[in-house]
């Protein structure tokens, strides 16, 4: 199994006027799990959208090795993946065809797999969907979805490229307690071949990561 | 096939898709051409207009109906939250080209049907055939390239509606000015071969606006 790291070192972050964090510096590797935690506002999301490579830090740098190799920027979008409340799926296509349209840009076109192979990518599609209990209504599109289902959806989307680093911000929105069970089940799995990253204020969620960084720390 | 190719093809095909279903850029921009075309005819009445003129009521429609459509591509992704899906699995420079190749078919599509309709009700007539389609052919390359860069930038914006005309204007002025010359004199019939120097400033307007455009795109996409 390829061991993945990440080196945060002295992360600052803030916007015209207001600081969110400073000097914030971490390292994980494959096999280990960290909550962020922090009360709302204080800057949770900011950090996961900056290690999603989503917005750049104002200072200090992320880094990503695969066996002590940097991962140039454009590999990242390979090997992370994310759920989160402020993104969405597309409304118009089914569930099938979102996660058909992610597989193809993420799988199809990673250096594991060059060529696309419509049964592995159908049975992957199929036995996701089937996790997440989205199934049947796999044909439906995402409008009719109900925003639990959205959010399961959001759960498959997470993992469809067999992700190396997993980012969960407030993974339970939306979710039933069956949803929970799922998110926990795709949780787990993800701690045993890579890394988590789960950005939550709920007890339970924090106890199944190993280490935990307070946002409110780095003020 | 190149990844870029892959992805761009992957993101047009989606993008096609969705439209397709929604109709969320078609049914508008259908309108507004006929909307449009409707008014000029009303305006002409049975007056006799020279080419002069009518092309530059051409072009009217033309930028007008496809600037509404164009600022869409980028402005839905915002909307409906759906920006960080392709951000979180695609590069920039194949969502740029996924987009430029959503909306070159949108115009080319779009301005076929406008064609069609202002020749059919304006009477135009056009000499040099080819010289006509080269022109249009090259003025709409450079125009798509232009709009889609900057629908990429208000996109981030809170006054959309507001800062795309006032962005998209001075850019394109120089587009305008020579494409709408080099339709005109194609029209009345001026040989293609005369009409080096235009279509030479349409091919480099359109070279510079496109590389500008791949340039620029990372750095407004990615942060």
């Amino acid at each position: 199994m390829d061991n993945v790291e990440i080196i945060c070192n002295n992360l600052s972050k803030s916007f015209p006027g207001n600081s969110i964090f400073k000097n914030l510096s971490f390292k994980t590797e494959t096999k280990k799990s960290i909550s962020i935690v922090g009360s709302n506002g204080s800057g949770k999301s900011t950090l996961v959208k900056i290690l999603a490579n989503l917005i750049q830090p104002s200072k200090g740098s992320v880094e990503i090795f695969r066996n002590k190799t940097l991962l140039p920027k454009e590999k990242l979008l390979y090997k992370i993946s994310l759920i989160s409340p402020y993104f969405n799926l597309y409304d118009e296509l089914s569930g099938f065809e979102n996660l058909d349209f992610v597989y193809e840009l993420k799988v199809s076109n990673s250096d594991k797999n060059n060529n696309s192979d419509t049964s592995e990518k159908e049975e992957k599609i199929g036995a996701l969907l089937k996790e997440v209990n989205l199934y049947e209504k796999r044909n439906e599109p995402v409008k009719n979805y109900s925003s639990g289902m959205k959010q399961r959806l959001k759960l498959a989307f997470s993992v469809i490229n067999d992700p190396d680093i997993l980012l969960m911000d407030e993974p339970r929105s939306n979710l039933d307690k069956a949803g929970i069970h799922i998110m926990y089940g795709i949780a787990e799995r993800q701690k045993e071949k890579g890394i988590l990253i789960i950005a939550t204020n709920e007890d339970e969620d924090k106890l199944i990561c190993e280490d935990s960084i307070n946002i409110e720390d780095y003020k | 096939m190149s990844n870029i190719l892959k992805t761009s093809l992957l993101i047009f095909k989606k993008d096609l898709k969705s439209e397709l279903r929604t109709r969320y850029v078609i049914n508008s921009l259908i309108m507004f051409v006929l909307v449009t075309i409707s008014v000029i005819r009303f305006a002409v009445g049975d007056e006799e207009i020279g080419n002069e003129i009518l092309t530059g009521l051409l072009w009217i429609s033309i930028f007008f109906s496809t600037s509404n459509g164009l600022s869409r591509t980028f402005i839905k992704e915002e909307e409906k939250e759906t920006s960080v899906v392709l951000k979180l699995s695609a590069d920039s420079t194949s969502v740029l080209t996924g987009k430029l190749i959503f909306n070159l078919v949108l115009t080319f599509t779009l301005n076929f049907f406008i064609i069609f309709l202002f020749i059919i009700i304006t009477d135009y007539k056009i000499v040099n055939v080819g010289g006509f389609l080269i022109s249009i052919f090259i003025g709409n390359f450079g125009l798509v390239s232009a709009s889609t860069i900057i629908a990429a930038i208000i996109s981030k914006a809170n006054s959309k509606g507001t800062l795309y005309p006032v962005l998209t204007f001075p850019i394109l002025i120089p587009l305008l000015v020579t494409v709408i010359n080099s339709t005109k004199l194609a029209s009345i019939g001026v040989e293609t071969d005369k009409l080096y120097s235009e279509i030479l400033i349409l091919v480099s307007y359109s070279i510079v606006i496109t590389i500008a455009a791949f340039l620029l795109f990372r750095f407004i996409w990615e942060d």
